[in-house]
């Protein structure tokens, strides 16, 4: 397809101001946050009380996290180096790291204390940032697009302020990465935007970037034996009036079942009674342009 | 129920299961329809390490042995047998280089085989010899530094496809049962061609082909052990691989059965789900206890072959025949539980019914391993009374 | 840390219903009675529910209120290449609901290039003010530099509200702002109201994929900020000629990290109806199982004059391209008429078009979820069904010439 219009380009002071490194691309570290989620396939709504039916459901890694986890991967495939996740939940959340090893990531770490629980967006971003610092030094950081427990899909962007780094939201392909620069294509709602970043960077991706791999034996073998550094509040130099519920700067007052008020009628008869009823209804709410008798 | 798994036999059986819903499920029908290779499906499970499962690890294998290979080929057949039987056929074709292969045989091509990156087949059967396969026609002629082949091997699975090939060739016709010998094939050696494609009754995803060998000439570092130790490679590769087939058998047993329990759960007759129905019942209680049964016989004869039994021709013959003639009833059952709507091809049992034939018929038809069966017993008795 | 909520275990009767409705997992049966974890976020769900008044939230008496200094309602008004984004017309009209109960201006911020008719029409439609920078650094959309932009115009105007589209460039840069300026959002708000007595602003949005809805609030940081998806709000009319102020913003662009470029926006347009837009939607879900029927649904499309949609099951199986997937993984919409064709109604696809005005659903399962939402359902075998709507569609069609 024809771009629409050349995209804008930056004035000479900023091209300048891009840093680029010396050395070429060997060695990358890239560091992947994953959340443990409820296998929302799994989740069910009592039809009586409109509320969760959570038991039995299993934990997994969050859908979009697996993509995010495969470009990593075939990055380092690629170009060498090596692939670290992260997650801040609750203990159990370390065979969300397990199962991350099992597809091929290097190390794991698992952020975990009491004082990290209830956070929202900003708390969780705090905490990240301090773990992501405690890691150290990297070139990427990739996030699923949201996860489908909470669906706001803010950690990516808030992660990436915090951090100081360039970022782009929904990713669909990386174009390119070398010399201190990563070339992307971020989704947008008619087509996508090429972008440019300085590395450090943080992308948060989309389904159409890649497919996931399935776990190797290889990986599992690791998985069940590799040591998962566990660290708290403490370890992260996390202030506790910044991380967790006290933390959070928004707050949940109230939980309801949505309403689902609304007129049903069923159709009734043969198939040429249902769709005739049917479409003289809509034809007399003008909802379609006829005029059904 | 429970086969004491260990914690490795878990993974894998884990991980083939996973691949078997999540990447094979939902294409097997387009793969049936279109008799489309599973080359995508290949990939993953090669990915996935499954394609080592019974190489050593010294080869880039897992090191495990026939019982590890045969609950990778069970989970893999229970989506679909086209797709499992060419994941199996590269293990047949990777036998003869396992077992007899010198060192550097093994370590050119087993670790290619074991990453994936190239599949195996293993070519025996001529329009002249199937059940009896002294009839091969095939030569393998020595000539300087090389051995020249002639001939035309018939309906060889992954031909075509894999790129490395497991021959058996007559060598010296006047030696009789010793006048054969294993040689070991690439695709591209000069006069290897292949045939048209075959088109199946089931296993459809199955690349199904011809060999021609026309002049081909392969050095001779080539051949596989000695000259004249062909047709014992193949008799012994055989006894391996049987378990395997059973192992297929048992898992399109098992794929089948759980559709059919599916499907009488929710079919509603005479307003109640069929499945209350003492007939539907009784059909389902015979296809669960043959499955299970055929499942203990195919696991207790890998793990007893892995123990490096010398004698397991007999029990080897045992689990494929009882597993494939439960597989091909199961199927069939299936079917009929299934009623209309088994037959038609929107739904998945009529294509495992279609396929599962095919487990009676090759790697030695039941016919053949009946008379295996027999004969050793008769030996057995013999030795009873000595 | 440290407040959680009390449980009188004599009034406890063991009944468990606040179990089932914690959407935290943060309550546990232990000895017959409950026990609360660190997951409670206090949002008081197991509260209500208790029939014996068992279980009392903790008084949370912010030791402070909220920041000072801060008023009026901002929308942010997404523009891209010169048209402005039907959503920030929507933010406006209930902007300016929540200005009023504030007794406070509604404002805007605009950020492009030739801003003039732009900021016309955002005061025709509601602004008070619209603050525009009207600079070539903004004309395409990157998010260090749209986040440094509307940063400081938050720094300088400080909105006590401030609202944007959650499109791909709101959802993009929003958080950054959230975070930069250092403050609460709400993501994908389906209401939003203020809490008459606290004069706060009341969030509400669908969580866990749609099965609850919670309401949230910022308590003490400035300004709250929330995205609306589009065609959630109602657009009000517009009003030509109504008095407001342009303010031209100079933005301090060296604070801008300089680290990313926009190289080029690439347009892909592949139907002819746009879903986002369309008053009618045919989607079809895995009810039609196999992509070579997905062809009726097109041509049910035709005979009414819609638009395609389809669930992730059909998108996933390859039948339609994902620029089609209506969903909580695809796109939300809000048309007058949907017809839900063999499709079940997961809570991801309800999601996604719940707030349809009327939904036809035709599935053979008639317990399929999506009949919960329908407002005419037919139970039958769709390719029947269908098939029978475009013949009837078709000769009213013929009638009428």
């Amino acid at each position: 397809m024809e771009p629409l219009r050349e995209g804008f380009f930056a004035p000479r002071l900023a091209l300048c101001a891009l840093p680029r490194r010396r050395k070429p691309i060997t060695a990358m570290h890239i560091i992947v946050c994953i959340k443990q989620v409820p296998d929302a396939r799994q989740v069910k709504l009592d039809p009586e009380t409109h509320t969760l039916i959570r038991t039995g459901v299993e934990s997994i890694i969050n859908p979009y996290d697996m993509y995010a986890l495969e470009e990593g991967l075939r990055i380092k495939e690629r170009l060498g180096g090596t692939v670290t996740v992260l997650t801040m939940g609750p203990p159990q959340a370390e065979t969300a790291l397990r199962e991350a090893i099992s597809y091929g990531a290097d190390e794991a770490v698992l952020l975990s204390d009491r004082a990290f629980a209830g956070a929202d967006t900003w708390a969780t971003t705090y905490t990240l940032a301090r773990g992501i610092e405690k890691i150290g030094p990297f070139d990427l950081i990739f996030c699923g697009k949201q996860a489908v427990d909470g669906d706001t899909a803010q950690v990516g962007p808030g992660l990436a302020e915090r951090l100081s780094l360039p970022y782009a939201a929904w990713v669909r392909k990386i174009e390119d990465l070398g010399e201190g620069l990563i070339r992307v294509q971020r989704l947008m709602d008619d087509g996508y935007d090429r972008l440019e970043l300085a590395l450090p960077a943080l992308l948060t991706v989309v389904k159409e970037i890649n497919e996931p791999r399935v776990p190797s034996l290889k990986g599992k073998m690791r998985a069940k034996s590799q040591k998962i550094p566990l660290y708290g509040a403490a370890d992260i130099g996390a202030d506790l009036k910044l991380t967790g519920l006290a933390g959070s700067y928004t707050q949940v007052i109230r939980v309801f079942a949505p309403l689902r008020a609304r007129e049903k009628e069923w159709l009734t008869g043969s198939v040429e009674n249902q769709v005739g009823q049917l479409l003289h209804k809509l034809a007399t709410r003008q909802l379609i342009p006829f005029d059904i008798s | 129920m429970d086969y004491f798994l260990t914690e490795e036999q878990q993974m894998i059986k884990e991980i083939a299961r996973k691949i078997a819903d999540e990447r094979i499920k939902p294409v097997r029908a387009e793969l049936d329809e279109k008799e489309e290779f599973p080359w995508e499906i290949l990939k993953v499970i090669a990915q996935s390490d499954l394609f080592g499962v019974y190489i050593p690890e010294e080869y880039g294998g897992f090191g495990g042995g026939s019982f590890e290979n045969c609950l990778a080929v069970e989970e893999l057949s229970r989506a679909c047998l086209g797709v499992s039987t060419s994941y199996a056929a590269s293990a047949l074709g990777a036998y003869p280089l396992l077992l007899y292969g010198n060192e550097e045989q093994k370590k050119k091509y087993l670790p290619q085989i074991a990453s994936g990156r190239k599949l195996a087949a293993f070519a025996l059967t001529e329009s002249t010899a199937g059940s009896d396969a002294g009839g091969i026609m095939t030569t393998a002629e020595l000539k300087g530094n090389d051995y020249i082949l002639n001939g035309t091997k018939q309906w060889i699975t992954n031909g075509g496809e894999a790129e490395i090939y497991t021959v058996i060739a007559i060598t010296d016709r006047n030696k009789g049962p010793r006048g054969a010998s294993a040689f070991v094939l690439e695709k591209g050696d000069p006069g290897f061609e292949f045939g048209k494609k075959e088109s199946k009754m089931g296993i459809r995803a199955s690349a199904t082909r011809e060999l021609i060998f026309n002049q081909c000439r392969i050095p001779k570092d080539r051949l596989i052990g000695r000259e004249g130790m062909g047709f014992i490679v193949a008799m012994k590769i055989f006894d391996q691989s049987r378990p395997g087939v059973g192992a297929q058998a048992v898992g399109l047993a098992q794929g089948a059965l759980e559709e059919a329990v599916q499907y009488a759960r929710t079919r509603i007759q005479f307003g109640k789900p069929i499945i209350t129905f003492q007939a539907i019942q009784h059909l389902l209680a015979d296809m669960a206890t043959l499955t299970e049964a055929a499942r203990a016989l195919v696991y207790s004869v890998a793990r007893y072959i892995d123990s490096g039994a010398k004698e397991v021709s007999k029990v080897s013959a045992m689990a494929k025949v009882f597993a494939s003639d439960v597989a091909m009833k199961v199927a069939t059952d299936a079917v009929q539980v299934f009623g209309g709507t088994g037959y038609m091809r929107d739904y998945p049992v009529e294509k495992m019914m279609r396929d599962a034939k095919i487990l009676q018929i090759y790697e030695g038809t039941n016919q053949v391993q009946r008379n295996i069966i027999g004969q050793e017993l008769n030996k057995e008795g013999g030795r009873k009374k000595g | 840390m440290g407040s959680e909520i009390l449980i009188d275990l004599d009034r406890c009767s063991g009944c468990e219903s606040c179990l089932e409705v914690c959407p935290f997992s943060a309550l546990e049966m232990r000895d017959g009675k409950p026990v609360v974890n660190e997951q409670c976020t206090l949002c008081g769900a197991c509260a209500e529910v208790c029939p014996e008044g068992a279980i009392i939230l903790p008084e949370t008496a912010p030791s402070a209120g909220p920041e000072t200094g801060y008023r009026g309602v901002m929308v942010f008004a997404e523009q891209r290449l010169g048209r402005l984004s039907e959503v920030a017309f929507e933010l406006l009209s209930k902007g300016r609901e929540l200005a009023q109960l504030l007794d406070a201006p509604l404002t805007a911020a605009l950020l492009g290039r030739n801003l003039a008719p732009l900021a016309a029409e955002l005061i025709s439609q509601g602004a008070d003010r619209v603050y525009a920078v009207d600079h070539p650094r903004v004309e395409g959309f990157t998010d260090e530099v749209y986040g440094e932009a509307l940063t400081q115009i938050i720094r300088a105007v400080r909105p006590e509200i401030l609202l944007a589209g959650a499109t791909p460039v709101g959802r993009s840069f929003i958080p950054k702002v959230a975070t930069q300026v250092g403050t609460g959002l709400t993501a994908d708000c389906t209401d939003l109201a203020i809490d008459p007595e606290k004069k706060v602003l009341l969030q509400t949005r669908p969580a866990f994929g749609g099965n609850i809805m919670a309401t949230i609030i910022c308590p003490l940081r400035r300004p709250q900020m929330a995205t609306v998806r589009a065609r959630v709000m109602k657009r009000g009319a517009a009003k030509p000629g109504r008095p407001g102020e342009v303010i031209p913003f100079e933005v301090d662009w060296d604070r801008v990290a300089g680290k990313t470029r926009l190289l080029e926006i690439v347009e892909e347009l592949t139907e002819k109806v746009r879903l986002a837009e369309a008053d009618i939607i045919v989607a079809g879900g895995r009810g039609l199982q196999e992509g070579k029927n997905f062809p009726l649904i097109r041509e049910l499309a035709d005979c009414l004059g819609g638009a395609v949609g389809a669930s992730r099951g059909a998108v996933d199986s390859g039948w339609i391209s994902y620029a089609h997937q209506v969903g909580q993984t695809g796109k939300t919409v809000a048309p007058k008429l949907y017809l839900a064709i063999g499709v079940s109604g997961a809570v991801q696809h309800l999601v996604g078009m719940q707030s349809s005005e009327t939904i036809v659903a035709v599935n053979s399962d008639p317990h399929a979820p999506i009949f919960d939402v329908a407002t005419y359902g037919i139970v039958g075998n769709l390719f029947e069904v269908v098939p029978e709507m475009i013949r009837q569609l078709k000769a009213a069609a013929g009638r009428r010439e």
